[in-house]
């Protein structure tokens, strides 16, 4: 008898499923899956070690870049640690505008998640569906920003400037034109914040759609319930936080338990999963959108009567204003200052985390007392994730790698970094 | 928040007064040093009776030229301020390769349970080849961390399963992280159309700093400073 042995596949890194640049090596016997040896870091850039040459303003772009689907909860974490460190204060109306990005954020992801996942397990119009509330999110990024990604908004001490008072309109053309054109420019006329609360009005119904297509689809569920179990033991030892961890059933939110900015004002309850499977974590990552939708909610309702600054006044950290640069000489010289050298941070080490989409996602920083950080290591929670695959699709089909994958909401920008 | 952190140090001195060497607590946060040769015996202990159930995170630090600014402003002398020294060509060997405490692992463990953070740091004994003990039985994610500390610092974690390179491309050479490794490293990648294949070569781009590493310490302390 001719000895058998296992089957050795290559999987990616050019695989549409493979989120990115994922190669798995997969050991297969017959069709379920002995190990898989994920490879990463075919997309490693380098960003912690460029940061440590870069003055700290210059870093939060490289911030976006990390996890790009959820650019400003990476922002969020970078200049929390700076501002730890530096003992600054960030004006009430920034936290509540970080927090109501962050939210956008979150919905962001989870919509690209939601997308993404179904796409790859055979349902394509969630996919559709899905971008085109992403569309309205980007322009209120680029409404704040300029950029409609890369935002680069959240600045040490606050937010880069207040929310405008005028919306993008589309233009005619020959696609957009007539009764088509007024519906899509009817929640633009006022504000960025009358677009939003528009947004939170209609987005519960859209949830519902994406819900319809999937929550009780007979395929949906084939290929997700009882797929990837992780028990809550297993769950906190393989290091898994946010939806993973909750979709194994423990209740883990940095937002309820450590809360930074105004989380502990806003209301909203922490969905939790019951046996840890794919679909559990489906369905924690939508009610979870519905969560985001009520705090988005809340935040409007404050800023709406609550104007103020919205980054702090300490000009040895912000860059003052260029009207007040060009008529105060100690303003130009912080201007100068800023611009030049960057701001001195203390010596000591921090380490700031938070509630990201995916997870924890933690910085912690260093500083010698330079203007550079010393060290700068940022903890991406899609990397413990992934260092989970191997366990937590073994025994599995081959097929159901993909729907892994897809529960672990994995970006290659912050798992290489 | 400041209380509890406090009980937790004197907790831990308490419980492990021989292991750990040092602690301090500073923005909230407190960081205890491990004696290194307990540094395992400690983790476990963490765990299974003070309650973190979770490595946060584990990554390596060089404090190889910690403290080191491009650009001396402190002195005023006769001809001015010192000007910026930038040492690309020196900082390959600059003889600190014997440095004491140059290495050394972060974790950062936390406690779902009791709701609170604890940073333990452990210095690596030697400097040359920096070994420090796995802690992959005591959390199974300290795997992809060890891996990531031994590829970007030369940090040999004694006991791990399956030390691998992780993040740098196959058949890396260095360790990209070092401070003495250079910020444009060492080898380039291109295309060469008459070999028909992709091929390395030395670097081309030249090292270059557009702001210097300045440290000064009285600015930027508090509100309006």
């Amino acid at each position: 008898m001719s000895e058998i042995r296992n089957y050795t596949l290559n999987f990616g890194p050019q695989h549409p499923s493979a989120h990115g640049v994922l190669r798995l090596v997969l050991e297969l016997d017959g069709e379920t899956i002995v190990r898989s040896d994920p490879h990463i870091g075919l997309l490693h850039r380098g960003t912690e070690k460029l940061a440590e040459y870069k003055p700290y303003n210059q870093s939060i772009g490289y911030m976006d870049r990390l996890d790009y689907v959820s650019m400003m909860a990476n922002e969020h974490a970078y200049v929390m640690a700076i501002e730890k460190m530096l003992d600054l204060d960030v004006p009430e109306r920034a936290q509540y505008i970080r927090v109501m990005f962050d939210e956008i954020t979150r919905i962001l992801n989870h919509l690209m998640w939601l997308g993404a996942h179904a796409l790859d397990i055979g349902a394509m119009t969630v996919f559709l569906y899905a971008f085109r509330e992403r569309e309205d999110l980007m322009d209120c990024y680029e409404a704040v920003s300029g950029a409609r990604m890369h935002a680069t908004y959240y600045r040490p001490g606050g937010v880069y400037r207040d929310l405008p008072d005028t919306m993008a309109k589309y233009d005619e053309s020959p696609w957009r034109q007539g009764k088509r054109l007024d519906e899509l420019n009817e929640t633009r006329e006022g504000s960025l914040l009358d677009f939003i609360e528009a947004f939170t009005e209609r987005f519960p119904g859209l949830v519902d759609e994406y819900e319809t297509l999937l929550t009780d689809n007979r395929i949906w569920k084939q290929r997700t319930v009882d797929i990837g179990i992780v028990s809550p033991e297993r769950a906190l030892q393989l290091g898994f936080t946010g939806p993973m961890l909750r979709g194994s059933g423990i209740a883990w939110d940095l937002r309820k338990k450590q809360p930074y900015e105004v989380y502990d004002r806003m209301e909203f309850d922490v969905p939790v999963g019951k046996t840890g499977d794919c679909y559990d974590r489906y369905l924690v990552r939508v009610a979870e959108m519905r969560e985001s939708n009520k705090i988005i909610k809340q935040c409007v309702d404050w800023l709406k009567t609550h104007p103020g600054p919205v980054i702090s006044d300490n000009h040895k950290v912000t860059p003052p204003s260029r009207e007040l640069a060009k008529t105060s000489m100690e303003a130009l010289i912080h201007h100068f200052k800023h611009f030049t050298e960057g701001f001195c941070v203390p010596e000591g080490e921090a380490y700031s985390a938070v509630e990201h989409p995916k997870g924890e996602f933690g910085i912690y920083m260093v500083s010698d007392g330079a203007n550079k950080p010393y060290r700068l290591k940022i903890r991406a929670p899609g990397y413990t994730h992934l260092a989970a695959l191997d366990e937590m699709a073994k025994g599995h089909m081959i097929a159901d790698v993909v729907a892994i994958l897809g529960t672990q909401d994995i970006v290659f920008g912050e798992v290489d970094r | 928040m400041k209380q509890s952190v406090l009980d937790l140090q004197t907790q831990l001195q308490q419980l492990f007064p021989e292991w750990v060497r040092s602690s301090s607590i500073q923005f909230d946060e407190l960081t205890i040093e491990v004696v290194p040769e307990h540094a395992h015996d400690l983790m476990l202990a963490l765990r299974d009776q003070v309650g973190f159930d979770q490595l946060m995170d584990l990554c390596g630090v060089d404090y190889l030229s910690y403290g080191q600014a491009n650009w001396e402003t402190t002195s005023v002398t006769q001809t001015g301020f010192s000007r910026g020294v930038f040492d690309f060509e020196e900082a390959e060997d600059t003889g600190a390769a014997d440095m004491p405490r140059r290495f050394a692992v972060v974790y950062h463990l936390l406690s779902v349970a009791n709701n609170r953070r604890v940073r333990v740091k452990v210095f690596a004994e030697k400097t040359q080849s920096p070994q420090v003990d796995s802690v992959v039985d005591v959390w199974r994610c300290a795997d992809w961390f060890e891996r990531e500390a031994f590829d970007l610092y030369g940090i040999v974690f004694a006991g791990h399963p399956d030390l691998r390179r992780i993040l740098t491309d196959y058949g890396f050479v260095g360790h990209p992280l070092r401070k003495d490794f250079p910020l444009t490293g060492h080898v380039e990648m291109r295309y060469d159309p008459e070999k028909g294949r992709v091929v390395y070569q030395p670097v081309t781009i030249e090292n270059r700093v557009n702001v210097p590493r300045v440290i000064r310490h009285e600015t930027a302390q508090k509100q309006g400073g």
